[in-house]
């Protein structure tokens, strides 16, 4: 997408806070490579959409390993770990971590530098029991791996 | 500038970075005690960096939790190599933390 689509599509509002973001990107250093947020994906509010937004309909792939709680008390951190053997799949340049019931399914994208681990930790809030997917590209294809996880108090309290 | 808790250990040629930021990381679907909304005020952007190299930057929305996790791995740290871990918000803010591998 080039940024003259991107621009005519968006909203006043969201237009002001790109080029803030962009003055904080130039402002940073200059090894950081190239930014690139894929709006489309953020802004779906399903989770058709949001897989859209990162390049279609990805496959199945055994080589992800993606561990969620089964049970999660507190849907307000939900500890995910996504791991990609990369004998099995090689050239996984981005890994996004979608939860399909939130308001807005795509949760974090990461953009991985060539030749190194396949390997994220973090938390997301998760408002209601749901399947949470690990999707990654490797070589222009989109593959995945889903897990679901129960919550018994949910995310959106915070 | 928020300070970034930060740690790096290197075993086998691989190197496991963990990064604790604080951050309220507000949805903007949420309302105060007298109905106002709390303005969403998420990090949007993160990066980790191995001396001069970007070893992984990610977008994220305001779905990740509050005071966040992140933790990567990547090849080719050695001992006392500088890892230096950024973030941006969606409204201006940033956070930096530096460690050296050990």
């Amino acid at each position: 997408m080039n940024e003259q689509t991107q621009l005519a599509g968006i909203s006043r509002r969201r237009f002001l806070g790109w080029t803030a973001l962009l003055s904080v990107a130039v402002s940073l250093p200059a090894r950081v490579w190239a930014w690139a947020r894929p709006e489309a994906a953020f802004a779906a509010t399903g989770i058709d959409a949001a897989l859209t937004g990162l390049g279609g309909t990805p496959t199945v792939h055994d080589a992800i390993q993606f561990t969620t709680p089964d049970i999660a008390e507190n849907g307000a951190v939900v500890p995910i770990r996504i791991e990609v053997d990369s004998a099995a799949l090689p050239n996984v340049s981005k890994v996004s971590v979608l939860v399909e019931m939130n308001p807005n399914p795509m949760a974090a994208v990461f953009d991985i530098a060539p030749d190194t681990e396949v390997y994220i930790e973090t938390r997301v809030k998760v408002a209601q029991t749901c399947n949470l997917y690990a999707v990654v590209e490797a070589d222009g294809a989109l593959y995945m791996q889903s897990r679901e996880t129960k919550v018994t108090l949910g995310g959106c309290g915070g | 500038m928020s300070r970034i808790k930060i740690r790096a250990q290197q075993a086998d040629g691989v190197t496991e970075v963990k990064a604790l930021m604080r951050h309220p990381m507000e949805t903007g679907m949420r309302k105060d005690q007298a109905g106002e909304s709390i303005p969403a005020h998420f990090i949007t952007e993160v990066a980790v960096f191995h001396g001069e190299r970007t070893v992984m930057q990610g977008y994220w929305g305001a779905a990740v939790s509050a005071n966040p996790f992140l933790g990567v791995r990547f090849k080719g740290g050695e001992a006392g190599d500088t890892v230096k871990v950024t973030w941006v918000d969606n409204q201006g803010g940033t956070g930096e933390g530096e460690t050296t591998i050990r």
